[in-house]
């Protein structure tokens, strides 16, 4: 059987819309979760997807169409892996070696999951951590992706109308993912490029005491470490001090760490789960940890999304819950294999730091020979490119109009700073990872010749670009509802491959 | 940690037992895993037949996978999609996926329907479809009517993190538990009288646990009901390729399609798919929402990206279920080993006087009891529930764990074993029935055990077949 190959628009029959009638007739008959917007899409993000789905890059077919760069996709080691499962048969129950396995692992609907999944799982996570920390394969629940893990505690930890906070920028779909369903809110800790993105106390307090002001029961902290979109890891301190002050406010702190295993330089990465190990008197029963194999090996497909929680009652829970969203026996049974092959697991994650690292690199060297900076980072499957000095006026409103230009005439989908929640426009993430070479050649050529000619270093503020586009992006509040969905407002579905 | 605090500091989905599986049930279960049956290693073990798995085919869905290596990402002949199925996570699916599907489910209905690909939904089996579907047309407080008995898992699936409620349709089994217009009538005045609002009607069809279909007219009933009252009908029909004989199996679907007589807005009508139980596959998660109202296939679409299937998974069943002759044939004789199984299991009972409900679908017998109770109360119901589990050593769900408004029926599967393990059941039951009409009459089994029912509020048990097992030491026992 094929893969999928790239489609076009037409190929894929859309529903048709709605007319006005039928829209009030479903508002009626339909729930207030339904017909809300916290799904996120309704957004004028959407232009970026539209751009690349029309006129999708390639290499030789379609040199001169938009280059993917808005999605965050880990597809550097996959040669490794295909390596892997060529020696390997057995692990799955689809080859002459493994059949006999189908009957069972078919039928197998359990929620523990597959212990040796769950096992291969605790491996991995602990190998990502350097094995500074052990995990308990009794406590990893699975659900749908990280899309699901995110839901799912905030499921069990706070009623509808309770608060989360989180720090900005942050990644957009968590407005979908914590509080859609769930009737969360979240409430943004603002953190800006002053004292580079740092987490303060100042900014934690004060975020805080507003929410109790506006009478807000706060049930949590939620951070990204790594972060995305910055791209850094937090230091042991800053840790400690979270855990602190989510402990002294009995309040939890969700560590979202799916992308653990993509730091690629130093310092080396901290996880919530080390630092607790060394704080005595800290309740862990508030500590709960995210993680997902779609970053770190490039799984997106394969859903695998953890639940780790030192809370007892919140495992019990959150493993009943599991069944709206468990890992397909399928992949729990090839997984297990590949993540118990302890020799695998540690050449994949030296490679795959190391390509990560060169691929860094190669980026970041191209857009420093045109004077543009981005925020150092040492993690994340992008960067963090600061294009201030490219702005008409500091506001959004400037920011949505370069990334416009950007998408439309440099033809590369980026996703601005103001998708993150970012408070400070300027700010745009460009992802690196999910091409090769050549493509990012070809990316870095473009933005070269869009800032300035090759070699000739200008100084930033040299606005060169003018907008040719009849500017169609509406006033709409930049509230907190505006995704950038990796996995998909493209009204069609296709699969379109990156090179 | 004190219960107290926790109260404070979880939510309440996470401290509350909504997800029904508190129960004094957990014996059957326990029973069953401490001591399991295995013809040569543990013959005198407890028997599953609690769990309405369908594994009766296994053997051709191997003949398949050995005979098309490529239908995988980890063979040789595939493995060079690996990267690009790995990497894809569209929640519209992969369009070969969402194509097969649609075919498939046009096939187990004959063909007398097709289905719209760009209508197929993903979700995380059927518990995570029912799910979605109640959360897209639902508000808390809302409510569903559905026919009793019921399958369990609704408890939790519709009603658990959506806050939605459930509100039973009465029916009896002087007229085989068929669904009447005055039973809906009844059910939505009392859920009126009661304040609260219905949005819907569910039914399963065919239905768990009875294993029957329903009829032409019934379903044409629901149908004006439904619409008269404005509500919508979900049809959960995940066992559609499970019936075996006559009379055949009409969805939904052909009654939207043909009986154009009655006046229906099909933005009212969703079906909830499963390849679960019809193809034997719980353990891929594959479960689909397939709506005839526009919004809620995009409200659905997007909420599936918290339990689409694997990609892993939507290759090799988009390769196996596009197999026209697989698919034939697997759904042929499919049926022709449920009716076997169904006859064997049942005239093995009729030998001993045992009776069940005449069905023709599901993988499972509604086996009536109601002569073997001491009293026709469902307390008798759950000592001979008891003993059934301690003595006659098989694993059964009372029907009270199906909200059945009468006491002695037991849902019993038979599609999860070989045709070993059902001689040895046939036995045992044989031995229990014959033992106790040796001393006289009337039912007098002397149960050993010590009855440690709790006086427990009957709609919150469950039946889970994935597992209350507690085998996780975390897992404590019930609340």
């Amino acid at each position: 059987m094929c893969a999928p190959e790239a489609t076009n628009l037409s190929m894929h029959k859309q529903l048709p819309f709605c007319t006005l009638k039928k829209q009030s007739l479903n508002m009626e008959i339909l729930s207030k979760i339904a017909t809300n917007d916290k799904h996120g899409e309704n957004s004028p993000y959407f232009d970026g997807w539209k751009a690349y789905e029309r006129n999708p890059f390639h290499l030789t077919k379609n040199p001169q169409g938009v280059i993917q760069m808005g999605l965050a996709e880990n597809q550097l080691c996959f040669d490794l892996i295909e390596e892997w499962i060529r020696n390997n048969p057995k692990a799955s129950i689809c080859t002459p070696e493994g059949v006999h396995q189908f009957r069972d692992i078919a039928n197998f609907q359990d929620y523990h999951g597959l212990q040796d999944f769950r096992n291969g799982m605790a491996n991995f996570m602990s190998k990502v951590r350097g094995g500074r920390v052990r995990f308990d394969p009794d406590r990893i629940l699975m659900s749908g992706g990280a899309t699901g893990a995110n839901e799912l505690i905030m499921f069990c930890l706070a009623d509808p109308g309770d608060a989360f906070m989180v720090p900005t920028p942050y990644y957009p779909a968590f407005v979908r993912d914590l509080c859609w369903r769930t009737g969360v809110q979240l409430i943004p800790v603002h953190c800006d490029s002053s004292n580079n993105f740092k987490i303060t106390l100042p900014a934690l307090e004060e975020a805080y005491q507003k929410a109790k002001e506006e009478k807000i029961n706060v049930k949590g902290l939620i951070i990204t470490n790594p972060s995305n979109p910055l791209g850094t890891t937090l230091d042991k301190d800053t840790l400690k001090s979270l855990v602190s002050f989510t402990n002294q406010k009995n309040i939890h702190l969700v560590c979202d760490e799916i992308y653990a295993a993509t730091v690629f330089n130093t310092p080396s990465y901290v996880s919530v789960s080390e630092v607790i190990q060394e704080m005595e008197n800290c309740r862990k029963e508030l500590i709960h940890v995210i993680c997902s194999l779609s970053k770190d090996m490039g799984f997106p497909g394969f859903r695998v999304g953890i639940v780790y929680s030192f809370n007892d009652t919140v495992v019990n829970c959150g493993r009943k819950m599991s069944s709206f969203g468990l890992v397909s026996s399928q992949t729990q049974h090839m997984l297990a294999s590949m993540l118990l092959d302890e020799n695998f697991v540690t050449k994949f994650l030296e490679e795959s730091s190391r390509r990560l690292a060169e691929r860094h690199d190669k980026f970041v060297k191209g857009l420093e020979e045109v004077n543009i900076t981005r925020f150092p980072s040492n993690a994340g499957l992008f960067c963090w490119m600061n294009l201030k000095g490219l702005l008409e006026e500091q506001s959004f409103e400037s920011e949505l109009k370069l990334w416009r230009v950007i998408i439309h005439e440099v033809k590369i989908n980026v996703s601005p700073g103001s998708s993150f929640n970012c408070s400070e426009p300027g700010w745009f993430r460009v992802c690196f990872a999910n091409m090769d070479d050549e493509t990012v050649d070809v990316a870095l050529k473009r933005i070269r010749a869009f800032v300035g000619k090759e070699g000739t270093k200008k100084p930033l503020g040299f606005k060169r670009w003018r907008p040719n586009l009849r500017l169609s992006f509406s006033s709409s509040k930049f509230d907190h509802e505006t995704v950038l969905s990796p996995h998909s407002p493209i009204p069609t579905s296709p699969l379109v491959r990156a090179t | 940690m004190a219960v107290d605090h926790q109260t404070q500091l979880l939510s309440k989905i996470a401290i509350g037992d909504g997800h029904a599986e508190a129960s004094p049930y957990f014996d059957g279960w326990k029973a069953y895993d401490e001591d399991p049956f295995h013809p040569t290693n543990n013959p005198n073990g407890v028997i599953q037949m609690g769990l309405a798995e369908n594994q009766l085919t296994s053997d051709l869905v191997e003949d398949w996978i050995v005979s098309n290596p490529e239908a995988s990402i980890c063979t040789p002949e595939g493995v060079a999609d690996f990267k690009a199925i790995a990497n894809f996570q569209d929640y519209h699916g992969l369009p070969e996926f969402r194509n097969t599907v649609a075919k498939f489910m046009g096939r187990t209905r004959g063909n007398r329907v097709t289905f719209d690909p760009d209508r197929v939904v993903m979700s995380g089996g059927a518990t995570g479809a029912h799910e979605v579907v109640a959360f897209c047309l639902a508000d808390p407080g809302d409510a569903f009517l559905v026919p009793i008995p019921y399958y369990p898992g609704f408890d939790r699936d519709l009603r658990w993190r959506t806050g939605v409620q459930l509100v039973p349709i009465k029916c009896e089994s002087s007229n085989n538990f068929k669904l009447t217009r005055q039973a809906l009538e009844a059910a939505y005045e009392k859920a009126k009288e009661d304040n609260i609002r219905v949005k819907g009607v569910l039914i399963t069809n065919p239905s768990n646990p009875l294993g029957t279909v329903m009829d032409r007219n019934t379903l044409r009933t629901v149908l004006s009901f439904i619409n008269e009252k404005r509500i919508h009908l979900v049809c959960d029909e995940i066992y559609a390729a499970t019936v075996f004989s006559h009379p055949s199996f009409i969805s939904i679907a052909e009654i939207l399609e043909e009986d154009t007589d009655i006046e229906c807005d099909h933005d009212l009508i969703h079906i909830v798919y499963s390849l679960s139980k019809d193809m034997g596959f719980p353990g891929f998660r594959v479960g689909i929402i397939y709506s005839y109202n526009d919004a809620v296939v995009n409200c659905a679409r997007k909420m599936s990206s918290f339990g689409l299937v694997s990609t892993h998974t939507q290759y090799l069943l988009a390769s196996m279920l596009s197999d026209e002759d697989f698919v034939e044939r697997f759904l042929q004789e499919s049926a022709k080993r449920l009716s076997q199984r169904y006859r064997v299991f049942t005239s093995g009972l009729a030998k001993v006087g045992i009776k069940c409900l005449q069905s023709n679908a599901g993988l499972f017998v509604w086996m009536d009891l109601r002569h073997l109770l001491k009293k026709p109360t469902f307390e008798s119901e759950m000592e001979l529930w008891r003993v059934i589990i301690h003595e006659v050593k098989i694993n059964v769900s009372p029907g009270s764990s199906f909200h059945c408004p009468e006491a002695g029926w037991f849902r019993v599967c038979h599609a999860n074993m070989d045709d070993r393990a059902v001689q040895v059941a046939l036995q045992r039951i044989r031995n229990f029935v014959l033992q106790n009409k040796e001393v006289n009459k009337k039912p007098c089994w002397q149960s050993n055990l010590r009855l440690s029912l709790k006086a427990r509020r009957f709609e919150e048990i469950m039946m889970s077949p994935h597992s209350p097992i507690p085998r996780s030491p975390l897992v404590k026992a019930t609340n």
